[in-house]
């Protein structure tokens, strides 16, 4: 009788207490997904911790998917202000304490990041005044809905159930290489394609970093359009072939360089030896050879 | 027979000419993409000094003491002078263009006035910093507006010699998407034309040292295989082949590259001591399966298993589904920003897609950081006290002259930008101030 009577006891409360614990942690869970959010990520998790922090007011910057230093002094006020400790990185607790402080309207906030509508989400604000439309396509943000084609967008988590209800909002920014634009990248994609383009990945990633070398070189012009539209420097430029659309490997050739990358060996000249007939390239020191082209000093 | 040479005659004639013609039809095709670069090139360097410009105007609102005021302010003034000269070569002779240009005038005036006055006795006053503001603001609404035109030139490969034809017949029905994005441009300025007005990171090593921590005995061919492979984690030794660099490289390494199915991979080690200098490999990425926290906890690891100690994470960022990772040697608590580390990390299982170790190996030494001259709080009241500091760290940076100093590192925020602030610990110089990169918004289709 009496041991029935603890078993019963005992259940009951093993099923309060995950009961209990099922409660406390249902919701945050809900909120975000489970990773830690750091600086530097992009995503759908950014997004709404970027919501909740302005909700809260301590972040005043564009709700754009791109945790970057807005968002981190933004985060780490916050974790000062509700005595935590301060790291600046959205875990378990900080994400739970922030689900509890703030309200997270995702649909509201999908809808704006579509519609590419310029919005704050402020608590204590109706909502409806918050919101700057009649955004002409000449905005900014481009129409995030018609996306898709080419741009690759991060894809952000969707191991949640959340996504069943349709797609997820999209980031409305990237992250960029600390001195260069979207652009630039671009540029120098063209300028790699039309140079290397059947060249291993390696052969890319040395011509763009013989781009940036150049500019680096106190004798080559300082930018990156200087240096590639330089006349006679290079080949694909002389004849056209730098206005031939470059697929997607050569863009991640040039981030790679950006990023460090130099196969190249510190080279600032590379050719071909099979067509080149200056004398004066073949007296260069030659560092190494990638696929078809030999790169020197 | 009269007649049969008569057409011999006429039909070498007509040969002749086409020939002729051809040539010409060549040349001029030549000429035109030459004209066409020297346009492109232009435009590209306008809107990179526009970039630059509104950088350099950031930074000098967060700068405190004058000594690097005065460059700072000659530099901009040069950029603008750079930023016109761009705009002059552009062929936008039929259209009116006349206020970006007053523009930048306006900031080269504002600038050199400053910029050769004596700012140690006569500082600048209230309302010429808030002027510098103003100039700020705008020069942003252009760069963006720059960069959207850019963006589409670039995406719809839109060639100036049209442009031009375009401008001078006047007509409405040809694709004058530049035009149009140039009119806005103008438009903006022409708000605040009246009354109103540096890449890479700061720090790091600039120049290309000798590499000075390369140690170790020479290693050979087989040697440099059998860690190749190790690094690219492949068994079969078909797959890798190996080449030595050649007598005009900085360093002797063996390069190895490796082809399967699974992708392609590239690396330098050193000859000396068979160091693992870079690394790459190019595959295609899955959708994102980790984090880009999870992705650093990665990187970490790899560079514990390969024996590099103390080193800490920077900064991270991710682009689409890689993880870039920076990492600094630590060397008690005082981050060695040259002794600096990339590792890139596909975040769909968590690979090590790229790593470079070449600063660390130029730069990294045993080092003797003697006790800093100057307090912390000394060091503070040099930052500009509209600064609002929100971190700090002490750091060893490579200045202007290329030599290391130990610094003193303030993060802050002066409107709705991060800085960084140099101080150097024993003479309280301001040694360098960075803004520090937004996120950029992506341009779809826009206009």
């Amino acid at each position: 009788m009496n041991t029935k009577k603890t078993i019963i006891l005992l259940i009951l409360a093993i099923g309060t207490i995950t009961g209990v614990t099922a409660t406390q942690t249902g919701k945050p869970v809900e909120a975000f997904s489970q990773q830690i959010i750091q600086q530097g990520a992009v995503g759908e998790d950014v997004i709404e911790l970027q919501a909740r922090l302005q909700y809260l007011g301590f972040y005043n910057g564009k709700i754009d998917g791109v945790f970057g230093w807005g968002t981190y002094w933004a985060l780490r006020n916050f974790q000062y202000e509700f005595g935590m400790e301060i790291d600046g990185l959205a875990g378990t607790s900080t994400k739970q304490k922030l689900a509890k402080a703030s309200q997270y309207d995702k649909n509201f906030i999908r809808q704006q990041l579509d519609a590419g509508n310029k919005f704050t989400y402020y608590g204590g604000t109706p909502k409806e005044n918050q919101v700057k439309k009649g955004q002409n396509k000449n905005q900014q943000k481009g129409n995030q809905g018609q996306a898709g084609q080419g741009q690759e967008q991060p894809q952000p988590e969707q191991q949640g159930q959340e996504s069943e209800e349709g797609a997820s909002a999209q980031p409305t920014a990237v992250n960029v290489p600390n001195g260069y634009s979207q652009n630039d990248i671009q540029l120098m994609a063209n300028a790699v394609y039309g140079e290397a383009r059947g060249e291993p990945h390696e052969g890319k990633v040395a011509v763009a970093a013989v781009i940036l070398n150049r500019v680096e070189s106190p004798t080559f012009p300082n930018t990156v359009s200087g240096v590639i539209f330089e006349p006679r420097a290079f080949t694909a430029v002389a004849d056209g072939q730098i206005w031939l659309t470059p697929d997607d490997s050569a863009k991640v050739a040039v981030l790679d360089a950006i990023n460090g990358m130099d196969p190249s060996g510190d080279a600032i000249y590379y050719f071909n030896p099979d067509t080149a007939t200056s004398s004066w390239i073949w007296g260069r020191p030659q560092i190494k050879r990638i696929g078809k082209h030999v790169f020197c000093m | 027979m009269v007649r049969w040479i008569v057409i011999a005659v006429l039909v070498i004639g007509v040969a002749g000419t086409g020939i002729w013609g051809y040539q010409e039809h060549q040349e001029k095709n030549a000429i035109l993409v030459q004209a066409e670069n020297t346009y492109q090139r232009s435009f590209h360097d306008l809107s990179y000094h526009m970039d630059l410009l509104h950088d350099k105007l950031g930074t000098t609102l967060a700068m405190n003491t004058r000594k690097q005021l005065s460059p700072q302010l000659a530099e901009i003034w040069r950029l603008t002078s750079e930023a016109q000269n761009d705009v002059s070569q552009l062929p936008l002779a039929l259209m009116p263009f006349n206020k970006t240009e007053e523009f930048l005038s306006n900031i080269g005036d504002f600038t050199y006035r400053t910029a050769v006055r004596d700012l140690e006795k006569d500082p600048l006053s209230e309302k010429e910093v808030e002027r510098l503001n103003d100039l700020y603001e705008k020069s942003g609404t252009i760069e963006t507006e720059l960069r959207k035109v850019q963006n589409l030139v670039l995406e719809n490969n839109l060639r100036w010699m049209d442009v031009q034809t375009a401008l001078a017949t006047n007509d409405e029905k040809a694709d004058n998407t530049i035009v149009d994005g140039f009119e806005t441009v103008e438009k903006t300025v022409k708000g605040y034309s009246e009354g109103s007005f540096g890449p890479s990171q700061t720090g790091t090593s600039k120049e290309n040292h000798p590499y000075q921590f390369i140690n170790g005995e020479k290693i050979d061919e087989d040697e440099a295989l059998k860690k190749a492979k190790e690094l690219f984690q492949v068994d079969n030794d078909k797959e890798v082949t190996i080449t030595e660099s050649g007598e005009g490289a900085n360093i002797a390494v063996y390069s190895a590259a490796y082809n399967n199915d699974n992708g392609h991979g590239y690396l330098d080690i050193s000859q000396k001591g068979g160091h693992p200098l870079s690394l790459m490999v190019n595959r295609e990425i899955k959708e994102q399966k980790i984090s880009l926290n999870e992705g650093m906890e990665k990187a970490k690891q790899y560079l514990k298993d390969h024996g590099f100690e103390n080193m800490e994470i920077f900064q991270s960022s991710q682009y689409e589904n890689v993880g870039v990772f920076n990492f600094l040697y630590n060397l008690n608590n005082i981050k060695i920003y040259p002794d600096s580390i990339q590792i890139k990390v596909a975040l769909d299982d968590g690979e090590i897609l790229g790593f470079t170790s070449k600063d660390f190996f130029r730069n990294h030494q045993e080092r003797q950081i003697p006790d800093p001259e100057l307090s912390v709080e000394d060091a503070k009241e040099k930052v500009n006290p509209n600064v609002e500091i929100q971190d700090q760290h002490k750091a060893v940076i490579e200045n202007d002259l290329g030599e290391e100093v130990l610094a003193y590192v303030f993060l802050g925020v002066l409107g709705d930008d991060t800085y960084k602030i140099f101080i150097d610990a024993n003479t309280g110089v301001e040694a360098k101030v960075e803004k520090l990169k937004n996120a950029e918004s992506k341009f779809e289709d826009s206009i």
